[in-house]
């Protein structure tokens, strides 16, 4: 039987699709990468070429360092992300809470008012949005940008917390509360870190968007000082066209952070939509 | 209710921050985009209310409903390819991936969903790049097999354009499908995959037999993320071809055209009222989607409990 599900034939031929598509995956952001510490005359001579001490050539990188204020943009990104990610995993644990432990009229309603956002998608509304940021007086500032994004993440973190946080023990929360505990005692003391998987799945998943949007900063925070690292290289690149090394090089600087922080919290990711789904 | 107990301040207090920011900043500028899609300004440059004036304007004006069909049907065509590529591969990868006793799972699946964390930004000019004649990288490798005849310059080709952008696209959510499909199949109960096995079903015919209808409400999903994602797509067209989504507006989508107008580009102005008609446009298109799937898709799908 087992013969049948596990022949080498079967099995090389799987390994050799997978392969495949990794490479085609990989390749792209390789080339790009490599070609980043070339020579100019290298990258056109021989683009599929490793960087070798002969055509090795950092002028890309000192180029784009001395340009474009990345540091600031990449400072900018990291605001706006951690503080977006903060208010959504805060607020989202805080209703989804709400929703799955109390009994209220309207709840179920609430709940569906909630998961609207999950289907329709924020930027339809960006007309009213900027009209409404230019009223308050905060068009190019990175608190617009927060709570625009504090709204976007907070339908999905709701609906996937409150599942959660339905599995949490009620014979642990009824001991809190014939010891006297506070209803906020109870959720932050003892419901919080039990779901804190489940927050860093959401936290997964919120980042990536935020990190890479470039619609909203483009529309909402365009100045300099507030832009963020993904407006900043596309202004970047689209000023540098002609020089491949300082393209490739800032290419290269906007994946890098993004693929390390990936390799640290795939684990994490990929367990959360397991999990989610195995449910 | 307040007879029996006192008010019960907390769950206020539990839900009032979500709930106010989500409706501040989603839900009433949602509507509010809606609302500025009935109105106009007149002759004297006053904002006044014109009804479903805008809406004749985008379908019945030449100038508007040409550039608007094109979007569409632009916008259909991305959606297609998606659906037609993006899941099935998406679908194959999940499937081998799922297979027990697989050696190096981990490395494939992390190394596939790799392109779906990169931005839009970096996605649109690597491929850019690649696929650059002056570069010489496509070329090069179809040369390598044998088929550098083939070579165009896809992105500038009016007729290759939209395709290669929308296979660019593929190339960096197929992650994501091959993902879920790959989470619905390893929830399958092994006494299932067992007993099939005894009744001598394996390999392709226990696929499509018996895992295939099991995932029909994940691909169910999967189909309706796609066209949300495509319908609201804008990013990858604007990095790689700019906002006038050339060559000759063959890869306009209707993100882009919503920029283009409510923005402006080149010698005309922005305008605020066609670019709301346009997002009332596809907010419709959008919930009719949804509403397609909730009501004729998912109805009918079986679910199975284990």
């Amino acid at each position: 039987m087992h013969k049948a599900r596990h022949s080498p034939a079967r099995s090389i031929a799987a390994h050799a699709i997978l392969i495949a598509w990794t490479v085609i995956a990989l390749f792209p952001v390789f080339v790009i990468v490599i070609n980043s510490f070339k020579s100019r005359k290298a990258i056109f001579g021989d683009p599929l070429a490793l960087p070798l001490p002969e055509n090795f050539d950092l002028v890309g990188y000192t180029t784009v360092l001395a340009q474009g204020d990345f540091f600031q943009y990449f400072l900018n990104s990291l605001i706006v992300t951690v503080a977006s990610l903060f208010f959504v995993l805060l607020f989202g644990a805080m209703a989804a809470f709400a929703l799955s432990e109390y009994r209220f009229r309207g709840n179920t309603l609430m709940g569906l008012y909630l998961a609207l956002g999950i289907m329709i998608p924020i930027r339809l509304g960006t007309v009213a949005i900027l009209q409404l940021m230019v009223a308050s007086g905060l068009v190019n500032t990175r608190t617009a940008l927060v709570l625009v994004y504090t709204a976007q993440g907070l339908p999905l973190a709701v609906f996937i917390l409150s599942e959660f946080m339905r599995n949490v023990s009620h014979d642990l929360k009824n001991a809190g509360r014939i010891d006297g505990l506070s209803e906020y005692t109870i959720f932050f003391r003892l419901v919080l870190p039990l779901v804190r998987p489940a927050m860093a799945t959401v936290a997964v998943f919120t980042m990536i968007p935020i990190w890479n949007d470039l619609w909203f900063p483009l529309i909402l925070a365009p100045a300099e000082e507030v832009k963020t690292i993904t407006l900043g290289s596309q202004v970047f690149i689209g000023q540098f066209v002609t020089n491949w090394n300082a393209v490739l090089a800032a290419l290269s600087l906007a994946i890098v952070p993004v693929l390390v922080l990936y390799l640290i919290f795939s684990r994490q990711l990929i367990r959360g939509i397991t999990a989610g789904a195995v449910k | 209710m307040t007879g029996r107990r006192a008010f019960r301040w907390h769950i206020v207090v539990f839900l009032a921050p979500a709930v106010l920011v989500y409706t501040a900043i989603m839900i009433i500028p949602l509507f509010g985009t809606l609302n500025l899609s009935l109105f106009n300004l007149d002759a004297t440059r006053e904002r006044v209310f014109v009804g479903l004036e805008n809406f004749r304007t985008l379908f019945g004006d030449p100038r508007w409903s040409h550039s608007f069909w094109n979007a569409l049907a632009n916008n259909a065509w991305f959606f297609v390819v998606h659906m037609l590529v993006q899941n099935p591969i998406g679908i194959l990868l999940a499937a081998l991936l799922s297979s027990p006793r697989l050696r190096m799972a981990a490395f494939y699946r992390t190394a596939i969903f790799i392109p779906t964390i990169l931005s839009f930004v970096i996605v649109g000019f690597v491929w850019k790049l690649i696929l650059s004649p002056i570069w010489g990288i496509a070329p090069g490798i179809l040369d390598m097999v044998g088929l550098k005849a083939l070579f165009a310059p896809w992105l500038g080709k009016e007729e290759y354009a939209l395709t290669t952008l929308a296979l660019v696209s593929v190339w960096q959510f197929v992650g994501i499908p091959m993902m879920l499909i790959y989470a619905a199949m390893l929830s399958i109960p092994d006494e299932v995959i067992e007993a099939a096995e005894m009744d001598g079903v394996t390999g392709w015919s226990q696929f499509w037999k018996i895992k295939l209808p099991l995932i029909l409400p994940s691909i169910g999903i999967i189909s309706i993320l796609t066209f949300v994602g495509n319908f609201n797509a804008f990013d990858l067209i604007y990095v790689a071809q700019g906002a006038l989504a050339g060559p000759n507006f063959a890869t306009d989508i209707l993100g882009t055209f919503l920029y283009r107008t409510f923005f402006g580009f080149q010698l005309q102005l922005g305008d605020p009222h066609m670019g709301a008609t346009i997002a009332s446009v596809m907010f419709l298109i959008i919930l009719l989607g949804v509403c397609v799937y909730l009501f004729l898709v998912q109805t009918r799908l079986r679910r199975y409990q284990f």
